[in-house]
């Protein structure tokens, strides 16, 4: 098996988790709603754990330890798609980026059941039951919004124009598609992207909300080989500034 | 006495979920294998309900914990996701005993969790059905917050997965 095109698609995914899984845990103590808060804190917990079960399958194929891997690496190591990485913004920003996200997270999990490299299928499967209540929740406050009043419809519009750049950016082509696909570790960023599409389209359509033309519209890209926004840094140095304190402290 | 894997079983009864200290590990399913190898090693497997459940390295070390307490020095405890945990998993034992403590135990489903799943639960203090979903997320990745329309009491629920 290819171990450089495996690896490619592992750090993407665990960095794609590990950034969003942070982000998502900035609303704890500042939700809405309580029960926003909880869900957004549930939902970084999670995918913060999904991370984790991919940075050990990378451990195993001979990176570093995943604390390692996760913490003491610079923003331009990183694979995640640059949509992960911007911040919070308000709550409709980080509503639309959590239905956006987790819809493409979810196909491509389910992509993963069927992989011929056994590690990522095994995850992949338990990991589809988990995201299933995390679309749930987004599609649920997406249909609420979407049809509610003019400010929320005009919110949640303008936070989708804004994401939409950005979100196509996650089927940023890896160098090892054809490896990827000939070896049937995973199908292809194209066929992600396509069923994504049909997936947020039907939901979308139950909503005043107008999923912005995808053909004109240039994919914000470069997040999977380490370039990114001005905002990865600072979140790096947040999420480590207390592993850079003692790296070799005992916990 | 020789060591059977029954026996094992029967410590491992013991051990409880460290958030659920009503629930014993076997009764939540998170044990999947119990062998004895020819070299009279104990072996272990289990498997995390949530992948990112925090507790898991506490049931683990609980687990080492019950062996070397029953006088066993040659084991290992393995976590797998060679079998996936759902939460058909959870025995009718263990469904019995997250209703005495509070929790409304999952419903078993056919692996299909959609809205109709998440919404039909039985209120755990007073049995009624006229109850809301008020969060598919609470205060553990486990559990999902619930209110009574007939007593009027918020509950949790294990969640179905």
């Amino acid at each position: 098996m290819n171990n450089i095109a495996l690896k490619d698609l592992l750090y993407k995914i665990a960095d794609d988790q590990l950034i969003i899984g942070h982000r998502n845990s900035e609303w704890t103590g500042i939700g809405p709603i309580l029960e926003e808060d909880i869900a957004f804190s549930s939902m970084a917990q999670d995918k913060i754990g999904h991370s984790y079960a991919f940075f050990n399958v990378l451990h195993e194929l001979g990176e570093s330890d995943p604390d390692t891997t996760a913490f003491l690496r610079n923003a331009e190591q990183f694979h995640n798609c640059q949509f992960v990485e911007l911040p919070i913004g308000e709550y409709d920003f980080s509503l639309v980026r959590h239905f956006l996200f987790d819809h493409s997270e979810m196909i491509r999990f389910e992509m993963l059941t069927n992989s011929s490299f056994e590690p990522i299928s095994l995850i992949a499967r338990k990991l589809k039951g988990e995201v299933k209540y995390h679309i749930m929740h987004a599609n649920v406050w997406i249909k609420k919004l979407g049809t509610a009043t003019n400010e929320s419809i005009e919110r949640l519009q303008k936070s989708l124009d804004e994401a939409i750049p950005f979100a196509l950016g996650i089927f940023e082509e890896s160098k090892y598609e054809e490896e990827l696909a000939n070896e049937k570790i995973f199908p292809g960023e194209i066929a992600l992207k396509e069923r994504w599409i049909e997936q947020i389209s039907d939901v979308l359509k139950q909503t005043e909300l107008q999923l912005p033309d995808l053909s004109l519209t240039e994919a914000r890209t470069g997040g999977r080989y380490g370039r990114h926004t001005e905002y990865l840094q600072p979140l790096l140095d947040e999420m480590s500034e207390v592993i850079k304190s003692d790296p070799t402290a005992e916990w | 006495m020789s060591l059977t894997e029954r026996k094992i079983w029967s410590w491992l009864e013991e051990v409880k979920d460290p958030e659920i200290p009503v629930l014993s590990l076997v009764d939540l399913g998170v044990i999947t294998k119990v062998e004895i190898d020819k070299d009279e090693k104990v072996i272990i497997s289990m498997t995390p309900t949530f992948i990112g459940c925090p507790a898991l390295d506490y049931m683990k070390k609980d687990v080492e914990d019950v062996l070397a307490k029953n006088g066993i020095s040659n084991y290992e405890v393995n976590v797998s996701l060679e079998t996936s945990w759902n939460s058909n998993m959870i025995s009718e034992k263990g469904r019995k005993a997250l209703k005495q403590f509070g929790l409304a135990p999952p419903p078993k489903h056919n692996l299909i969790v959609d809205l109709d799943v998440l919404e039909n639960v039985i209120c755990p203090n007073c049995g009624s059905q006229n109850t809301v979903m008020k969060s598919p997320f609470g205060p553990t990745l486990c559990r999902a917050i619930h209110h009574c329309e007939n007593c009027k009491e918020t509950f949790e629920q294990f969640k179905p997965i």
